[in-house]
Protein backbone atom coordinates (compact mmCIF):
# COMPACT_ATOMS: atom_id res chain seq x y z
CA UNK A 1 0.00 0.00 0.00
CA UNK A 2 1.34 3.40 -0.85
CA UNK A 3 1.93 5.88 1.93
CA UNK A 4 -0.99 8.03 0.93
CA UNK A 5 -3.39 5.09 0.79
CA UNK A 6 -2.08 4.00 4.18
CA UNK A 7 -2.67 7.50 5.57
CA UNK A 8 -6.24 7.63 4.32
CA UNK A 9 -7.01 4.12 5.48
CA UNK A 10 -5.64 4.97 8.95
CA UNK A 11 -8.06 7.87 9.22
CA UNK A 12 -10.92 5.75 7.92
CA UNK A 13 -10.15 2.95 10.37
CA UNK A 14 -9.88 5.36 13.30
CA UNK A 15 -13.31 6.82 12.53
CA UNK A 16 -15.01 3.50 11.79
CA UNK A 17 -13.61 1.59 14.76
CA UNK A 18 -14.59 4.42 17.09
CA UNK A 19 -18.12 4.34 15.72
CA UNK A 20 -18.30 0.56 16.05
CA UNK A 21 -17.12 0.81 19.66
CA UNK A 22 -19.66 3.51 20.39
CA UNK A 23 -22.40 1.38 18.86
CA UNK A 24 -21.48 -1.51 21.15
CA UNK A 25 -21.37 0.59 24.30
CA UNK A 26 -24.45 2.51 23.24
CA UNK A 27 -26.38 -0.69 22.82
CA UNK A 28 -25.15 -1.91 26.19
CA UNK A 29 -26.35 1.27 27.84
CA UNK A 30 -29.96 0.37 27.06
CA UNK A 31 -29.91 -3.24 28.14
CA UNK A 32 -31.19 -4.27 31.55
CA UNK A 33 -28.46 -4.00 34.19
CA UNK A 34 -27.27 -7.36 35.45
CA UNK A 35 -26.71 -6.01 38.96
CA UNK A 36 -28.47 -7.72 41.85
CA UNK A 37 -28.93 -5.08 44.52
CA UNK A 38 -27.66 -7.43 47.16
CA UNK A 39 -29.25 -6.68 50.49
CA UNK A 40 -32.60 -6.11 48.76
CA UNK A 41 -32.36 -8.88 46.20
CA UNK A 42 -30.89 -12.35 46.60
CA UNK A 43 -29.17 -14.46 44.03
CA UNK A 44 -30.98 -17.68 43.06
CA UNK A 45 -28.80 -20.45 44.51
CA UNK A 46 -28.24 -23.72 42.68
CA UNK A 47 -29.94 -26.88 43.98
CA UNK A 48 -26.80 -28.39 45.51
CA UNK A 49 -25.27 -25.20 46.87
CA UNK A 50 -23.11 -25.81 49.95
CA UNK A 51 -23.39 -23.22 52.67
CA UNK A 52 -22.87 -23.32 56.40
CA UNK A 53 -23.39 -26.69 58.25
CA UNK A 54 -26.41 -27.52 60.36
CA UNK A 55 -27.14 -30.51 62.59
CA UNK A 56 -30.66 -31.59 63.52
CA UNK A 57 -29.46 -32.82 66.90
CA UNK A 58 -32.75 -34.63 67.68
CA UNK A 59 -31.93 -37.12 64.92
CA UNK A 60 -28.21 -37.42 65.70
CA UNK A 61 -27.16 -40.87 66.99
CA UNK A 62 -23.63 -39.86 67.91
CA UNK A 63 -21.93 -42.31 65.53
CA UNK A 64 -18.91 -40.00 64.99
CA UNK A 65 -18.89 -40.75 61.26
CA UNK A 66 -18.88 -37.07 60.42
CA UNK A 67 -15.99 -36.27 62.74
CA UNK A 68 -13.93 -39.05 61.12
CA UNK A 69 -14.80 -37.90 57.62
CA UNK A 70 -13.80 -34.30 58.29
CA UNK A 71 -10.47 -33.56 56.60
CA UNK A 72 -9.69 -30.58 58.84
CA UNK A 73 -11.04 -31.95 62.14
CA UNK A 74 -13.40 -29.13 62.77
CA UNK A 75 -16.19 -31.29 64.27
CA UNK A 76 -15.78 -32.00 67.98
CA UNK A 77 -18.13 -34.61 69.45
CA UNK A 78 -18.37 -36.15 72.90
CA UNK A 79 -20.67 -39.09 73.52
CA UNK A 80 -21.74 -41.11 76.54
CA UNK A 81 -23.59 -44.43 76.51
CA UNK A 82 -27.28 -44.27 77.43
CA UNK A 83 -28.92 -46.78 79.75
CA UNK A 84 -31.22 -49.27 78.01
CA UNK A 85 -34.41 -47.57 79.23
CA UNK A 86 -33.18 -44.18 77.96
CA UNK A 87 -32.81 -45.31 74.34
CA UNK A 88 -34.40 -42.88 71.95
CA UNK A 89 -35.49 -43.10 68.37
CA UNK A 90 -34.88 -40.77 65.42
CA UNK A 91 -37.48 -39.55 62.97
CA UNK A 92 -36.46 -42.30 60.51
CA UNK A 93 -36.64 -45.02 63.21
CA UNK A 94 -32.97 -45.48 64.07
CA UNK A 95 -32.17 -46.24 67.70
CA UNK A 96 -30.29 -43.53 69.63
CA UNK A 97 -27.92 -45.22 72.07
CA UNK A 98 -25.76 -42.27 73.09
CA UNK A 99 -26.09 -39.04 74.99
CA UNK A 100 -24.35 -36.29 73.06
CA UNK A 101 -23.19 -33.61 75.54
CA UNK A 102 -21.00 -31.94 72.95
CA UNK A 103 -21.49 -31.50 69.21
CA UNK A 104 -19.45 -28.49 68.09
CA UNK A 105 -18.45 -27.37 64.63
CA UNK A 106 -15.69 -24.79 64.35
CA UNK A 107 -16.74 -22.80 61.28
CA UNK A 108 -13.44 -20.91 61.33
CA UNK A 109 -11.77 -24.21 60.38
CA UNK A 110 -14.54 -25.63 58.24
CA UNK A 111 -13.93 -25.42 54.51
CA UNK A 112 -17.51 -26.34 53.62
CA UNK A 113 -16.49 -29.40 51.58
CA UNK A 114 -19.62 -31.31 52.61
CA UNK A 115 -17.71 -34.58 53.16
CA UNK A 116 -19.15 -34.89 56.67
CA UNK A 117 -22.71 -34.99 55.41
CA UNK A 118 -22.12 -37.99 53.15
CA UNK A 119 -21.50 -40.73 55.77
CA UNK A 120 -24.23 -39.45 58.12
CA UNK A 121 -26.59 -42.45 58.55
CA UNK A 122 -29.64 -40.47 59.68
CA UNK A 123 -28.94 -37.52 57.40
CA UNK A 124 -29.17 -35.10 60.30
CA UNK A 125 -25.96 -33.25 59.43
CA UNK A 126 -26.63 -31.15 56.35
CA UNK A 127 -25.27 -28.17 54.47
CA UNK A 128 -27.67 -25.26 54.37
CA UNK A 129 -27.94 -22.55 51.74
CA UNK A 130 -26.87 -19.93 54.25
CA UNK A 131 -23.93 -18.07 52.68
CA UNK A 132 -23.64 -14.95 54.80
CA UNK A 133 -20.88 -16.17 57.06
CA UNK A 134 -19.76 -12.86 58.52
CA UNK A 135 -20.06 -12.67 62.31
CA UNK A 136 -19.10 -10.13 64.92
CA UNK A 137 -16.68 -12.26 66.89
CA UNK A 138 -14.63 -15.42 66.68
CA UNK A 139 -16.81 -17.12 69.32
CA UNK A 140 -19.80 -16.89 66.99
CA UNK A 141 -18.02 -19.04 64.44
CA UNK A 142 -18.05 -21.88 66.94
CA UNK A 143 -21.41 -23.56 66.44
CA UNK A 144 -22.73 -25.63 69.36
CA UNK A 145 -25.55 -28.04 68.66
CA UNK A 146 -25.65 -30.22 71.80
CA UNK A 147 -28.96 -30.26 73.70
CA UNK A 148 -29.03 -28.79 77.18
CA UNK A 149 -30.80 -31.99 78.35
CA UNK A 150 -27.92 -34.20 77.25
CA UNK A 151 -25.37 -31.90 78.83
CA UNK A 152 -27.14 -31.98 82.19
CA UNK A 153 -27.68 -35.74 82.16
CA UNK A 154 -24.07 -36.46 81.37
CA UNK A 155 -22.83 -33.92 83.90
CA UNK A 156 -24.99 -35.61 86.55
CA UNK A 157 -23.67 -39.05 85.54
CA UNK A 158 -20.07 -37.85 85.80
CA UNK A 159 -20.74 -36.37 89.21
CA UNK A 160 -22.29 -39.69 90.36
CA UNK A 161 -19.30 -41.66 89.09
CA UNK A 162 -16.85 -39.48 91.00
CA UNK A 163 -18.71 -39.42 94.30
CA UNK A 164 -21.18 -42.33 94.29
CA UNK A 165 -21.97 -41.79 97.97
CA UNK A 166 -23.11 -38.20 97.56
CA UNK A 167 -25.68 -39.17 94.95
CA UNK A 168 -27.54 -41.52 97.23
CA UNK B 1 -25.55 42.24 29.48
CA UNK B 2 -23.97 45.64 30.00
CA UNK B 3 -27.24 47.44 29.26
CA UNK B 4 -29.00 45.12 31.62
CA UNK B 5 -26.48 45.84 34.39
CA UNK B 6 -26.92 49.56 33.70
CA UNK B 7 -30.65 49.16 34.08
CA UNK B 8 -30.21 47.19 37.28
CA UNK B 9 -27.95 49.85 38.76
CA UNK B 10 -30.38 52.63 37.80
CA UNK B 11 -33.28 50.65 39.22
CA UNK B 12 -31.74 49.91 42.61
CA UNK B 13 -31.60 52.76 45.09
CA UNK B 14 -28.72 51.22 47.04
CA UNK B 15 -26.54 50.76 43.95
CA UNK B 16 -27.41 54.17 42.48
CA UNK B 17 -26.02 55.95 45.54
CA UNK B 18 -22.55 54.52 45.05
CA UNK B 19 -19.89 55.75 42.66
CA UNK B 20 -20.17 53.89 39.33
CA UNK B 21 -16.86 52.08 39.79
CA UNK B 22 -18.06 50.46 43.00
CA UNK B 23 -21.54 49.59 41.76
CA UNK B 24 -20.14 48.05 38.56
CA UNK B 25 -17.59 46.16 40.56
CA UNK B 26 -20.31 44.78 42.88
CA UNK B 27 -22.54 43.85 39.96
CA UNK B 28 -19.68 42.07 38.20
CA UNK B 29 -18.68 40.24 41.37
CA UNK B 30 -22.28 39.12 41.75
CA UNK B 31 -22.49 37.80 38.17
CA UNK B 32 -19.07 36.22 38.48
CA UNK B 33 -20.24 34.37 41.58
CA UNK B 34 -23.37 33.31 39.72
CA UNK B 35 -21.17 31.86 36.98
CA UNK B 36 -18.94 30.05 39.46
CA UNK B 37 -21.98 28.71 41.28
CA UNK B 38 -23.50 27.51 38.03
CA UNK B 39 -20.22 25.84 37.15
CA UNK B 40 -19.95 24.14 40.52
CA UNK B 41 -23.48 22.79 40.24
CA UNK B 42 -22.75 21.63 36.70
CA UNK B 43 -19.57 19.89 37.82
CA UNK B 44 -21.44 18.09 40.60
CA UNK B 45 -24.14 17.05 38.17
CA UNK B 46 -21.54 15.84 35.67
CA UNK B 47 -19.76 13.69 38.23
CA UNK B 48 -23.09 12.04 38.98
CA UNK B 49 -23.88 11.77 35.27
CA UNK B 50 -20.49 10.27 34.55
CA UNK B 51 -21.05 7.58 37.16
CA UNK B 52 -24.50 6.85 35.81
CA UNK B 53 -23.38 6.75 32.16
CA UNK B 54 -20.40 4.54 32.93
CA UNK B 55 -22.61 2.25 34.97
CA UNK B 56 -25.23 1.91 32.26
CA UNK B 57 -22.60 1.23 29.62
CA UNK B 58 -21.23 -1.55 31.82
CA UNK B 59 -24.74 -2.91 32.53
CA UNK B 60 -24.73 -1.68 36.11
CA UNK B 61 -27.01 0.74 37.98
CA UNK B 62 -24.46 3.16 39.41
CA UNK B 63 -25.35 5.04 42.57
CA UNK B 64 -28.94 4.24 43.61
CA UNK B 65 -29.30 4.85 47.33
CA UNK B 66 -27.83 8.23 48.27
CA UNK B 67 -30.52 10.89 48.40
CA UNK B 68 -33.38 8.50 47.78
CA UNK B 69 -33.96 7.96 44.09
CA UNK B 70 -31.21 7.58 41.43
CA UNK B 71 -28.47 8.39 43.94
CA UNK B 72 -28.78 12.04 42.99
CA UNK B 73 -27.03 13.20 46.19
CA UNK B 74 -24.00 10.99 45.66
CA UNK B 75 -21.68 13.78 44.52
CA UNK B 76 -23.02 16.05 47.24
CA UNK B 77 -21.95 13.45 49.76
CA UNK B 78 -18.60 13.07 47.99
CA UNK B 79 -18.07 16.83 48.02
CA UNK B 80 -18.81 17.06 51.73
CA UNK B 81 -16.40 14.21 52.34
CA UNK B 82 -13.69 15.98 50.30
CA UNK B 83 -14.17 19.22 52.23
CA UNK B 84 -13.86 17.38 55.55
CA UNK B 85 -10.61 15.72 54.56
CA UNK B 86 -7.29 16.74 56.00
CA UNK B 87 -5.36 19.13 53.81
CA UNK B 88 -1.97 17.48 53.43
CA UNK B 89 1.18 19.05 52.02
CA UNK B 90 4.12 16.69 51.51
CA UNK B 91 7.16 17.71 53.57
CA UNK B 92 9.45 17.96 50.57
CA UNK B 93 6.92 19.77 48.40
CA UNK B 94 7.37 23.33 47.24
CA UNK B 95 4.71 24.77 49.49
CA UNK B 96 3.92 27.96 47.61
CA UNK B 97 3.65 26.44 44.14
CA UNK B 98 1.80 23.47 45.57
CA UNK B 99 -0.87 25.75 46.98
CA UNK B 100 -1.16 28.01 43.93
CA UNK B 101 -1.44 25.24 41.31
CA UNK B 102 -5.06 24.17 41.88
CA UNK B 103 -6.18 27.80 42.03
CA UNK B 104 -4.61 28.57 38.66
CA UNK B 105 -6.16 25.51 37.05
CA UNK B 106 -9.54 26.32 38.51
CA UNK B 107 -9.26 29.96 37.53
CA UNK B 108 -8.34 29.08 33.95
CA UNK B 109 -11.47 27.00 33.50
CA UNK B 110 -13.70 29.51 35.30
CA UNK B 111 -12.44 32.49 33.28
CA UNK B 112 -13.49 30.87 30.03
CA UNK B 113 -17.04 31.00 31.28
CA UNK B 114 -16.94 34.79 31.11
CA UNK B 115 -17.05 34.81 27.32
CA UNK B 116 -19.55 32.02 26.70
CA UNK B 117 -23.00 33.19 25.57
CA UNK B 118 -25.80 31.26 27.23
CA UNK B 119 -28.37 33.04 25.13
CA UNK B 120 -28.71 36.06 22.89
CA UNK B 121 -27.04 38.75 24.99
CA UNK B 122 -26.84 36.51 28.05
CA UNK B 123 -23.09 36.69 28.41
CA UNK B 124 -21.02 38.02 31.29
CA UNK B 125 -18.56 39.94 29.11
CA UNK B 126 -19.37 40.33 25.43
CA UNK B 127 -15.75 40.59 24.36
CA UNK B 128 -14.85 41.39 20.77
CA UNK B 129 -11.97 38.95 21.07
CA UNK B 130 -14.29 36.30 22.58
CA UNK B 131 -12.98 33.01 21.22
CA UNK B 132 -9.40 34.27 21.26
CA UNK B 133 -9.80 35.15 24.94
CA UNK B 134 -11.17 31.68 25.68
CA UNK B 135 -8.27 29.96 23.93
CA UNK B 136 -5.72 32.15 25.69
CA UNK B 137 -7.22 31.67 29.12
CA UNK B 138 -7.80 27.95 28.83
CA UNK B 139 -4.19 27.57 27.75
CA UNK B 140 -3.26 28.83 31.20
CA UNK B 141 -4.49 25.63 32.80
CA UNK B 142 -1.33 23.88 31.69
CA UNK B 143 0.71 26.14 33.99
CA UNK B 144 -1.34 24.87 36.92
CA UNK B 145 -0.87 21.25 35.88
CA UNK B 146 2.86 21.66 35.47
CA UNK B 147 3.13 23.56 38.78
CA UNK B 148 1.19 20.88 40.61
CA UNK B 149 3.28 18.14 39.04
CA UNK B 150 6.58 19.85 39.73
CA UNK B 151 5.94 21.08 43.25
CA UNK B 152 4.61 17.77 44.59
CA UNK B 153 8.11 16.30 44.44
CA UNK B 154 6.70 12.97 43.39
CA UNK B 155 7.62 11.07 40.28
CA UNK B 156 4.02 10.26 39.35
CA UNK B 157 3.02 13.87 39.67
CA UNK B 158 5.99 15.04 37.64
CA UNK B 159 5.27 12.57 34.86
CA UNK B 160 1.62 13.61 34.89
CA UNK B 161 2.49 17.29 34.78
CA UNK B 162 4.96 16.83 31.93
CA UNK B 163 2.54 14.73 29.94
CA UNK B 164 -0.18 17.32 30.51
CA UNK B 165 2.11 20.08 29.32
CA UNK B 166 3.25 18.32 26.15
CA UNK B 167 -0.25 17.13 25.33
CA UNK B 168 -2.12 20.35 25.95
CA UNK B 169 0.41 22.53 24.16
CA UNK B 170 0.38 20.23 21.12
CA UNK B 171 -3.37 20.06 20.95
CA UNK B 172 -3.83 23.82 21.25
CA UNK B 173 -2.81 24.00 17.59
CA UNK B 174 -5.53 21.82 16.01
CA UNK B 175 -8.08 23.41 18.34
CA UNK B 176 -7.11 26.88 17.19
CA UNK B 177 -6.85 25.90 13.53
CA UNK B 178 -10.28 24.29 13.49
CA UNK B 179 -11.83 27.30 15.21
CA UNK B 180 -10.18 29.71 12.76
CA UNK B 181 -12.42 28.24 10.06
CA UNK B 182 -15.49 29.38 11.97
CA UNK B 183 -13.96 32.79 12.53
CA UNK B 184 -13.24 33.05 8.79
CA UNK B 185 -16.80 32.30 7.74
CA UNK B 186 -18.42 34.49 10.41
CA UNK B 187 -15.92 37.28 10.13
CA UNK B 188 -15.84 37.93 13.86
CA UNK B 189 -14.21 36.62 17.04
CA UNK B 190 -17.16 37.79 19.10
CA UNK B 191 -19.04 34.81 20.55
CA UNK B 192 -22.47 36.49 20.40
CA UNK B 193 -21.79 37.45 16.79
CA UNK B 194 -20.93 33.85 15.97
CA UNK B 195 -24.15 32.70 17.62
CA UNK B 196 -26.31 35.25 15.80
CA UNK B 197 -24.69 34.30 12.49
CA UNK B 198 -26.15 30.79 12.78
CA UNK B 199 -29.76 31.70 13.51
CA UNK B 200 -32.57 30.25 11.39
CA UNK B 201 -32.35 26.47 11.35
CA UNK B 202 -29.79 23.74 11.54
CA UNK B 203 -28.67 24.14 7.92
CA UNK B 204 -27.33 27.53 8.88
CA UNK B 205 -25.22 26.07 11.68
CA UNK B 206 -21.50 26.28 10.98
CA UNK B 207 -21.16 22.52 11.07
CA UNK B 208 -23.42 22.16 8.02
CA UNK B 209 -22.43 25.28 6.13
CA UNK B 210 -19.45 23.76 4.46
CA UNK B 211 -17.97 20.26 4.22
CA UNK B 212 -14.69 21.73 5.40
CA UNK B 213 -16.27 23.09 8.55
CA UNK B 214 -17.98 19.74 9.11
CA UNK B 215 -14.57 18.08 9.29
CA UNK B 216 -13.18 20.98 11.32
CA UNK B 217 -15.97 20.44 13.85
CA UNK B 218 -14.89 16.87 14.43
CA UNK B 219 -11.25 17.89 14.59
CA UNK B 220 -12.12 20.47 17.23
CA UNK B 221 -14.05 17.90 19.22
CA UNK B 222 -11.20 15.37 19.11
CA UNK B 223 -8.50 17.88 19.94
CA UNK B 224 -10.62 19.38 22.72
CA UNK B 225 -10.91 15.95 24.31
CA UNK B 226 -7.14 15.89 24.48
CA UNK B 227 -7.02 19.40 25.88
CA UNK B 228 -9.22 18.50 28.83
CA UNK B 229 -7.46 15.18 29.45
CA UNK B 230 -10.41 12.96 28.71
CA UNK B 231 -10.09 9.39 27.55
CA UNK B 232 -8.78 8.33 25.02
CA UNK B 233 -6.29 11.13 25.71
CA UNK B 234 -6.15 10.89 29.50
CA UNK B 235 -2.44 10.22 29.71
CA UNK B 236 -1.70 12.99 32.24
CA UNK B 237 -3.79 11.25 34.87
CA UNK B 238 -3.68 7.69 33.60
CA UNK B 239 -4.95 5.93 36.72
CA UNK B 240 -3.37 2.60 35.89
CA UNK B 241 0.10 4.07 35.36
CA UNK B 242 0.44 7.31 37.27
CA UNK B 243 -1.89 6.94 40.28
CA UNK B 244 -3.63 10.26 39.54
CA UNK B 245 -1.02 12.19 37.58
CA UNK B 246 -0.35 15.75 38.68
CA UNK B 247 -2.99 15.57 41.43
CA UNK B 248 -1.51 12.50 43.14
CA UNK B 249 -0.32 14.37 46.24
CA UNK B 250 -3.37 16.58 46.60
CA UNK B 251 -6.09 15.99 49.13
CA UNK B 252 -9.17 17.67 50.47
CA UNK B 253 -10.17 21.05 49.13
CA UNK B 254 -7.21 21.41 46.78
CA UNK B 255 -7.96 18.10 45.13
CA UNK B 256 -11.57 19.20 44.87
CA UNK B 257 -10.40 22.27 42.95
CA UNK B 258 -8.55 20.12 40.40
CA UNK B 259 -11.54 17.85 40.15
CA UNK B 260 -13.97 20.71 39.77
CA UNK B 261 -11.78 22.30 37.10
CA UNK B 262 -11.71 19.04 35.17
CA UNK B 263 -15.47 18.71 35.09
CA UNK B 264 -15.93 22.43 34.47
CA UNK B 265 -13.65 22.04 31.44
CA UNK B 266 -15.95 19.32 30.24
CA UNK B 267 -18.76 21.85 30.13
CA UNK B 268 -16.60 24.61 28.67
CA UNK B 269 -15.44 22.44 25.78
CA UNK B 270 -18.98 21.32 25.00
CA UNK B 271 -20.22 24.88 25.27
CA UNK B 272 -17.57 26.17 22.87
CA UNK B 273 -18.33 23.37 20.43
CA UNK B 274 -22.03 24.15 20.52
CA UNK B 275 -21.46 27.89 20.11
CA UNK B 276 -18.93 27.54 17.31
CA UNK B 277 -20.45 24.68 15.34
CA UNK B 278 -23.92 23.83 16.60
CA UNK B 279 -25.58 27.21 16.47
CA UNK B 280 -25.25 28.29 20.12
CA UNK B 281 -28.72 29.23 21.42
CA UNK B 282 -30.55 28.87 18.11
CA UNK B 283 -33.13 26.22 17.53
CA UNK B 284 -32.50 23.57 14.85
CA UNK B 285 -35.77 24.61 13.19
CA UNK B 286 -36.66 28.06 11.87
CA UNK B 287 -38.97 28.54 14.87
CA UNK B 288 -37.43 29.22 18.29
CA UNK B 289 -39.59 26.63 20.11
CA UNK B 290 -37.74 26.84 23.42
CA UNK B 291 -35.94 29.78 25.06
CA UNK B 292 -32.38 30.27 23.82
CA UNK B 293 -30.56 29.26 27.01
CA UNK B 294 -32.49 25.97 27.04
CA UNK B 295 -31.36 25.13 23.51
CA UNK B 296 -27.82 26.06 24.45
CA UNK B 297 -27.82 23.84 27.53
CA UNK B 298 -29.45 20.96 25.64
CA UNK B 299 -26.68 21.07 23.03
CA UNK B 300 -23.88 21.46 25.56
CA UNK B 301 -25.16 18.68 27.83
CA UNK B 302 -25.71 16.44 24.81
CA UNK B 303 -22.06 16.88 23.87
CA UNK B 304 -21.04 16.21 27.47
CA UNK B 305 -22.88 12.90 27.30
CA UNK B 306 -21.14 12.08 24.01
CA UNK B 307 -17.77 12.80 25.64
CA UNK B 308 -18.64 10.47 28.51
CA UNK B 309 -19.84 7.84 26.05
CA UNK B 310 -16.48 8.07 24.27
CA UNK B 311 -14.63 7.81 27.54
CA UNK B 312 -16.22 4.49 28.38
CA UNK B 313 -15.76 3.18 24.85
CA UNK B 314 -12.16 3.86 23.90
CA UNK B 315 -8.95 2.70 25.57
CA UNK B 316 -6.10 5.08 26.31
CA UNK B 317 -3.59 5.97 23.61
CA UNK B 318 0.16 5.57 23.98
CA UNK B 319 2.29 8.71 24.09
CA UNK B 320 3.68 8.18 20.58
CA UNK B 321 0.18 7.52 19.21
CA UNK B 322 -1.03 10.66 20.96
CA UNK B 323 1.60 12.77 19.27
CA UNK B 324 1.04 11.03 15.93
CA UNK B 325 -2.68 11.80 16.05
CA UNK B 326 -1.93 15.45 16.66
CA UNK B 327 1.02 16.19 14.37
CA UNK B 328 0.45 13.71 11.55
CA UNK B 329 -3.32 13.79 11.30
CA UNK B 330 -5.20 16.57 13.06
CA UNK B 331 -2.92 19.49 12.20
CA UNK B 332 -2.37 18.69 8.48
CA UNK B 333 -6.05 17.92 7.99
CA UNK B 334 -7.16 21.10 9.70
CA UNK B 335 -4.73 23.09 7.55
CA UNK B 336 -6.16 21.50 4.41
CA UNK B 337 -9.68 22.26 5.65
CA UNK B 338 -8.67 25.87 6.24
CA UNK B 339 -7.36 26.22 2.70
CA UNK B 340 -10.44 24.47 1.32
CA UNK B 341 -12.70 26.79 3.24
CA UNK B 342 -10.76 29.78 1.92
CA UNK B 343 -11.23 28.58 -1.65
CA UNK B 344 -14.91 27.92 -1.01
CA UNK B 345 -15.44 31.40 0.39
CA UNK B 346 -13.61 32.92 -2.54
CA UNK B 347 -15.68 31.04 -5.16
CA UNK B 348 -19.02 31.05 -3.30
CA UNK B 349 -19.10 34.06 -0.95
CA UNK B 350 -21.37 33.64 2.09
CA UNK B 351 -24.61 35.64 1.74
Amino acid sequence: MSAVAQYVSNIWRAVITTLIGMRVTGRNAFTRPVTLEYPDERAHLPERYRGILHNRIEDCIGCLACARACPVNCIHIEISKRDKEDYGVTSDGTKITQWIPKFDIDMSLCMICGLCTEPCPTECLTVTKEYELAVEGKREMYLEFALERDKQIVAKKMAEKETPAAAE
Amino acid sequence: MKEWVDGLIRGSAALRGMPPEVSYFLAMVFFGLCAVGFMAICALAFVWLERKVSARIQSRYGPVYTGGKFGWAQTLADAVKLLMKEDLVPTSADRILFNIAPVITFMASMLTLVAIPFGDGLIVADLDVGIFFILAVSGMAVIGFLMGGWSSNNKWSLYGGMRAASQIISYEIPVALSLIGVVMIVGSLNMSEIGRFQEGGFWRWNLFRSPFLFVAGFIYFTAALAEINRTPFDLPEAESELVAGYSTEYSGMKFAFFFLAEFANLFVVSAIASVMFLGAWTSPLPWQLLPGPVWFLVKAFGLVIVIMWLRWTLPRLRVDQLMAVCWKYLIPISLVMLIGLGVQMWKFPVK
